[in-house]
């Protein structure tokens, strides 16, 4: 309970996510450099930047799927620095995959089952869930959230680009999230289903902020109120979307040949 | 926290739909039911012989492929120290119990020394287990070997414990209620009873929330710990489970045979185990009954066949080899893929494979 508290004044306090000079090198090559970025709880940024400028590295830092090489990571005012990827996911962090990381032997009832199962108690449970088992309803709301209803039990390998992607975010909105990391979620959807993927996103309830890795700046910059801009494991630029759009140096950087 | 402040209600007003639950293996089966009868009334069909030399030996080494089965089926994780892991669980029920080595034996009753042969195996099958996570695919594989390479030669030389190559004879076999339990008819039963228990647990769990995250876990470790997940917990865990089941066919064993020593826990006996579960299939509980039931039918009968073919009787394990290497070759998933295509192509309006279910 105590840590619940704590929480709860931690949201109205200070940042949802905090981070401090972080570095992350894969041998020689600096993926991040001093990175520092400080983001409010229910706060939408997006971050950008060109292939190989450190945006799906960022994630993997803040997450801990690779711990940062240095500096530290605040998630709610939690100093979350070492924890493993688990821990911090109990804590309320969500993130999506770039390339669809899912359970393709499962059926997507299943995948969404277990996003439910991994923010709850009983992970380890021997039972089979019963007829009013709740987070089976809960799984089971998700998956009508994300429209993918009709498919529920089919086996996820056997699913379209475009519904693996959907289910990729219901993965992500499992249980209590209070920040989210949705990395790419629109590469290679339709426009139909970005247009879907856009109202996900927008009624989201207010409390859960969440980063956008996006390419497609009429998608990142209608659901985002800031922007940031990385370039070379950097953090370039900050600011609102219209500033970062008609800035000159990031036009020349990132948005110099249009929208490619 | 708590389940009240689900962002998944506010995205949008969603009804809950009806969905059935199949909450126990399905019932509707009538090849299942023609299997589980013709298992029970064996006794009036089979002599002694083919009740014990055949089906409860299936059952036993079905039993063992069958932990293999949980652990590379649904977690991905190939072990070949299940044997070892029925081995040591075996010895622990001779060194316990009773047995014509008095000097090694302590001489407690079965129903201490067998609930203690099962904690010991348990425990060590746990810690094999905790070595290995820390690895994957090959790695595993060969450090799994190597456990059952070291308990193989240490039971070889250790004569304090393990009485060296002559292992240990003559272990009594439990008597009670005025029923000698390793006569034919009522060993038959209770190894019966243990091996459908064991496949209906596997069968259960692949549907219970541990097993289906032992499932998310081969399918995609990096994501279950972004669900939450504490992968290698679970691993261990599921360690632990296939390793209370090896060590329950290890007891079943050393009460057929009632002796064990090293050639039981040999390398090649390790590999039998993994060629039972992958010739049977590793993707359904009943696979690994399947496989032991051909590879004990090819290891009794092989011989003689091939005697009257003009060849030399020892060469049963060439058969067996090729049979192995057939079904690999054309079917991935052994004999039940091969049994579950042939089912799909006789019914090609039904959605899903019937599958050859049954038990053990």
């Amino acid at each position: 309970m105590d840590s619940v508290a704590q929480r709860l004044s931690a949201v109205g306090a200070g940042a949802a996510l905090e981070l401090r000079g972080v570095t992350r090198l894969f041998g020689a090559l600096a993926a991040l450099t001093d990175v520092t970025i400080t983001v409010r709880p229910g706060e939408r940024r997006a971050v950008l930047g060109s292939n190989g400028a450190g945006k799906t590295t960022l994630f993997n830092c803040i997450t801990g799927d690779f711990p940062p090489s240095s500096g530290t990571i605040r998630f709610f005012g939690e100093d979350v620095t070492h924890f493993p990827p688990y821990e911090r996911i109990r804590r309320g962090l969500r993130r999506t995959y770039q390339i669809s990381a899912l359970f393709p032997g499962l059926t997507v009832q299943d995948n969404v089952y277990l996003a439910c199962r991994g923010v709850s108690r009983g992970r380890f449970s021997f039972l089979r869930p019963g007829q009013n088992d709740a987070l089976m309803h809960a799984a089971d709301n998700l998956v009508q959230a994300v429209h993918l209803s009709a498919v529920k039990d089919q086996r996820v390998a056997e699913l379209a680009h475009g519904q693996q992607r959907q289910l990729e975010i219901a993965l992500a909105l499992a249980g209590a999230p209070r920040f989210v990391l949705f990395d790419e979620p629109a590469a290679g959807l339709s426009p139909t289903e970005r247009a879907e993927l856009i109202e996900i996103l927008t009624s989201l309830p207010a409390h859960i902020g969440y980063i956008i890795i996006e390419h497609d700046m009429d998608v990142a910059l209608r659901v985002v109120e800031s922007v940031t801009m990385m370039h070379n494991g950097r953090v370039f630029k900050e600011g609102l979307p219209q500033e970062i759009q008609s800035d000159p140096e990031v036009q020349e950087l990132y948005l110099g040949g249009g929208h490619e | 926290m708590s389940l009240a402040h689900d962002a998944r209600v506010a995205i949008r007003a969603a009804t809950v739909a009806q969905r059935p639950m199949r909450t126990w293996p399905e019932v509707n089966n009538p090849a299942a039911w023609i299997v589980a009868a013709i298992l029970l009334i064996m006794p009036l069909i089979a002599n002694g012989f083919f009740l014990i030399e055949i089906f409860a030996t299936t059952l036993i080494l079905g039993i063992m492929a069958l932990s293999l089965m949980f652990l590379a089926g649904y977690g991905g994780m190939v072990s070949l120290m299940q044997l070892t892991i029925a081995g040591f669980s075996a010895y622990m029920v001779a060194v316990f119990g009773i047995s014509g080595n008095a000097n090694i034996s302590l001489g407690w009753p079965w129903w201490l020394a067998v609930p203690m042969a099962l904690a010991l195996a348990t425990a060590f099958g746990t810690l094999g287990g905790a070595l290995a996570v820390r690895t994957e695919g090959i790695y595993t594989i060969m450090i799994t070997l190597a456990i059952g390479a070291a308990f193989y030669y240490f039971t070889n030389q250790n004569w304090a414990i393990f009485n060296g190559h002559t292992g240990i004879n003559t272990v009594a076999t439990p008597h009670f209620w005025g029923v000698n339990w390793r006569a034919d008819i009522p060993f038959y039963y209770v190894v019966l009873a243990v091996a459908a228990l064991c496949y209906f647990a596997v069968e259960y769990l692949s549907r219970a929330p541990f097993g289906l995250a032992l499932q998310g876990v081969r399918d995609n470790p990096r994501r279950m710990a972004t669900l939450g997940f504490n992968v290698n917990a679970h691993r261990i865990a599921a360690y632990a489970f296939a390793s209370f089941v090896a060590a329950l066919a290890g007891v079943l064993q050393v009460w057929n045979y009632r002796q064990i020593s090293p050639g039981s826990v040999s390398v090649g006996a390790c590999i039998d185990v993994l060629i039972i579960a992958v010739v049977g299939g590793i993707t359904r509980p009943i696979g690994p009954f399947i496989g032991a039931l051909i590879f004990v039918l090819l290891r009794t009968f092989a011989l003689d066949f091939l005697v009257r073919l003009g060849l030399d009787g020892n060469r049963f394990r060439l058969l067996i080899g090729l049979g192995f290497l057939a079904i690999v070759f054309w079917s991935s998933d052994g004999v039940i893929g091969l049994w579950q295509r042939w089912r799909q192509s006789q019914r090609p309006t039904a959605k899903r494979p019937g599958g050859g279910r049954g038990h053990g």
